[in-house]
C-alpha cells in the first residue's frame, strides 16, 4: 500500500531537520511521526521515510527495528503495556499483566481480533516509585491493582 | 535539609515562579567569568556525575579541546532506563528550568553551539512538559539568538530534544550519540573518547540530567558550599529513587553520606508489614546486590558503596522482604539484560540468553548443582569482553547474586538431576532438560 505523508506532517518534519546538521539524524522522530499517521511502520513507510531523507532504506530499516516502540506490524487502538521488571514485579505487576492477558485472550505482542487492544510486556518504564503500572497508548496509569487496571483499560472506547 | 535539585517551591515549573527564586541569576553570572574559571569552580565543588560512574564533572568538561574548529556538542543523557531509576520525570516535571538553566551554563563553560537533551521514548508525558518549558524559555529570550541581547553577551547556543525509542542501551554515552545521528544505538569502541570524536565526529560531553540541574546552584552559592554537603568525596545531594517493599516508594533527595538504612526506614517509611530485609540493590538493577545482613553502617556515597561491595549507579533504591523470591528476582532482571543487550558483541548477545535460560531452568525446578557453574562461568565470559559496560551490567547481578545468596539457589536445584551430557561432543543438547525448550 502507498504511503504518502500529509501535508501537515510534512511541514513537522521540515521543522525536524532544522534540528540537525544532517538530515539521516532525523529519522527516529519521522519515524515517529510516520507511525502517528499509519499506525505502524510498513516496508512502504520505510521506503518513503528513506526517499525523504534521501538516505538507503536498509538504513531506514535497521533503525525501525533496532527500536522497540516503532510497530512493525499493526498495534491494537490500544496499545497496553504493562511493566513486569523487578520494582514493578515486587508490587504485583504481573498480577497485573496476567489479569490483562487473561481477560483479553492476549499474549505478548499479540492484538485482539477486533483490534482494540494489544499487549506488552515492557522493560522498565521509570515507575518504580509509583508501582505496578499500565501505560496505555503515550499515558502513564500508575499505583493499580489488577481489577483498577481492568477497570481502566475497559473505560476506553 | 535542604533541596538543591528539586526544591520544595509550588509551581517551579512555571517560569515566573522559577525567575521570582533567583532563576536565570546564575546563567547571568556565569555568563560574565571565563569559561576556564567555570570549569574551575565545577572542579572544585567536586560534583561528580548521577548517572552512574560518578566521575568528576569539572574533569570531564576539561577534555573538551580549547582549540579546534570544529563545532562542539553537549549531550544530556534523560534516557533513564535503569529498572529502579525515576529521578530525571521528577526533574522534567517539577524543575525544568533549572535543566534549561544548567544546559546553557554547562554549553557555555564547554563552548558548545548546540545541546541534545536525550530524553527517552516513553516518556511521552515528560517530552511534552520539557518542550513546553524549553519553548517558553526560547519565547523569553533565555535561549537561542536572543539570549544575546537578554545576557547582554556574544554566546548563544540551541537545545534541542531528541526523542528515544525504547533501547535501554541508547543510556549509554556513545549509544546515546549513535542514536541522536539516527544510527542503531550500538556502542562505540573507545578510545577515541567523546571528547575528541563525539557527535558526528566532533568534540562532545555527555552529561546526566541531574548532574546538570545541579550547576546553577553550584555557580550562585559557590563551590565551597557545594562541597561542604555530604561526603566530602562525593558531595552534595543524590535523588534517591526507593523501590521495590517500602510503604512509601518514591524520589528522596538526600545528602550524599546518607546512612541506605535511614533512607529505608525513615523516608521510605520501612517494609511492609514490618518484615525483615532480605536483600536491597542500592543503584539500580545494574549494580551488586547486597545481603540484609551487610547493610548496616552503609553510607550512601560511591567511596562508601564500592567498600562495601556494590556501588551507587543512578541511586535507584530497590527494596526486598523477607518473602522474596530471589531466583525469580534474577531470572527477571536476566531477562531484562537479555531484551536490552543491543547483539553488538558477542558475549553478550549470546552469554545473557545463556543466563536467562538456565535461571529459567532453575524457577522451573529442572536445574541441577552444575547450573549455578554455569552460570557463573557465562557471567565470568561476558564480564569485561564487551565494548560497552551493559556486558558488565548483565554479569555483576548474576555474580554478586549468587555468591550472597548461593543457598537459596542450591535450594531449589536438585541434585538428582543429571545435566550430564550423553553425546559429549554435542554436549548441553542431548542433556535429560534440553536447555533450547525453555522458554524465554
Amino acid at each position: 500500500m502507498e504511503f504518502v505523508f500529509s501535508e501537515e506532517n510534512l511541514r513537522k518534519i521540515e521543522n525536524i531537520l532544522k534540528k540537525y546538521p544532517v538530515k539521516k539524524a532525523a529519522v527516529m522522530p519521522v519515524l515517529y511521526v510516520a507511525q502517528e499517521q499509519n499506525g505502524w511502520i510498513s516496508t512502504e513507510v520505510m521506503r518513503e521515510v528513506a526517499r525523504i531523507l534521501e538516505i538507503p532504506e536498509e538504513d531506514v530499516l535497521g533503525v525501525a527495528t533496532f527500536y522497540t516502540m516503532y510497530h512493525k506490524k499493526p498495534a491494537g487502538k490500544y496499545h497496553l503495556q504493562v511493566c513486569t521488571n523487578v520494582s514493578c514485579m515486587l508490587r504485583g505487576g504481573y498480577a497485573v499483566y496476567d489479569a490483562v492477558k487473561n481477560k483479553y485472550g492476549l499474549k505478548n505482542g499479540s492484538v485482539t481480533d477486533d483490534g482494540k487492544y494489544s499487549l506488552e510486556e515492557v522493560e522498565c518504564m521509570g515507575s518504580c516509585g509509583t508501582a505496578p503500572m499500565i501505560a496505555i497508548n503515550e499515558d502513564y496509569f500508575e499505583n493499580l491493582t489488577p481489577e483498577q487496571a481492568l477497570a481502566i483499560i475497559e473505560s476506553m472506547k | 535539609m535542604e533541596r538543591i535539585v528539586l526544591p520544595e517551591i509550588e509551581n517551579l515549573h512555571n517560569i515566573d515562579v522559577y525567575i521570582a527564586n533567583n532563576g536565570f541569576a546564575a546563567a547571568r553570572k556565569a555568563l560574565l567569568m571565563s569559561p576556564d574559571d567555570i570549569i574551575d569552580v565545577v572542579k572544585k565543588s567536586g560534583l561528580r556525575g548521577r548517572g552512574g560512574a560518578a566521575f568528576s564533572t569539572g574533569l570531564k568538561w576539561s577534555f573538551m579541546p580549547k582549540s579546534t574548529d570544529k563545532p562542539k556538542y553537549l549531550c544530556i543523557n534523560g534516557d533513564e532506563s535503569e529498572p529502579g531509576s525515576f529521578k530525571d520525570r521528577q526533574i522534567f516535571e517539577f524543575n525544568p528550568h533549572q535543566l534549561i538553566e544548567g544546559i546553557i551554563i554547562t554549553c557555555y563553560a564547554i563552548q558548545a553551539k548546540s545541546a541534545y537533551l536525550y530524553i527517552r521514548g516513553e516518556y511521552h508525558k515528560w517530552v511534552n512538559l520539557m518542550e513546553t518549558a524549553l519553548e517558553t524559555a526560547y519565547a523569553r529570550g533565555f535561549v537561542g539568538e536572543e539570549m544575546k541581547k537578554t545576557f547582554n553577551t556574544d554566546f548563544s547556543c540551541n537545545i534541542y530534544i531528541h526523542k528515544g525509542a525504547g533501547a535501554y542501551i541508547c543510556g549509554e554515552e556513545s549509544s546515546l550519540m549513535n542514536s541522536i545521528e539516527g544510527k542503531r544505538g550500538y556502542p562505540r569502541v573507545k578510545p577515541p573518547f567523546p571528547a575528541q570524536n563525539g557527535l558526528w565526529g566532533n568534540p562532545t560531553t555527555i552529561n546526566n540530567v541531574e548532574t546538570i540541574t545541579n550547576i546553577p546552584p553550584i555557580i550562585n552559592k559557590g563551590w565551597e558550599w557545594f562541597s561542604a554537603i555530604g561526603e566530602p568525596k562525593h558531595p552534595g545531594t543524590i535523588l534517591f529513587g526507593v523501590s521495590g517493599h517500602v510503604n512509601k516508594p518514591g524520589v528522596y533527595e538526600l545528602p550524599s553520606g546518607t546512612l541506605l538504612t535511614d533512607v529505608i526506614y525513615n523516608y521510605a517509611g520501612g517494609v511492609p508489614g514490618n518484615k525483615k530485609i532480605k536483600c536491597v540493590i542500592p543503584g539500580g538493577s545494574s549494580m551488586p546486590p547486597l545481603r540484609g545482613d551487610q547493610l548496616e553502617g552503609i553510607k550512601m556515597d560511591a567511596e562508601s558503596l564500592r567498600a562495601a561491595g556494590s556501588a551507587i549507579g543512578t541511586g535507584g533504591i530497590m527494596v526486598m522482604d523477607e518473602d522474596t523470591d530471589l531466583v525469580k528476582v534474577l531470572a527477571r532482571i536476566a531477562k531484562f539484560y537479555y531484551h536490552e543487550s543491543c547483539g553488538q558483541c558477542t558475549p553478550c548477545r549470546e552469554g545473557t540468553g545463556w543466563m536467562l535460560k538456565l535461571l529459567n531452568r532453575i524457577v522451573n525446578g529442572e536445574g541441577s548443582q552444575r547450573d549455578i557453574d554455569l552460570l557463573l562461568s557465562v557471567a565470568n565470559n561476558i564480564e569485561g569482553n564487551t565494548v560497552c559496560a551493559l556486558g558488565e551490567a548483565a554479569a555483576w547481578p548474576v555474580k554478586f547474586m549468587l555468591m550472597r545468596f548461593r543457598d537459596e539457589f542450591e535450594a531449589r536445584v536438585s541434585p538428582h538431576i543429571n545435566l550430564e551430557p550423553k553425546n559429549k561432543v554435542h554436549s548441553m543438547r542431548h542433556t535429560v532438560n534440553p536447555i533450547d525448550k525453555v522458554e524465554i
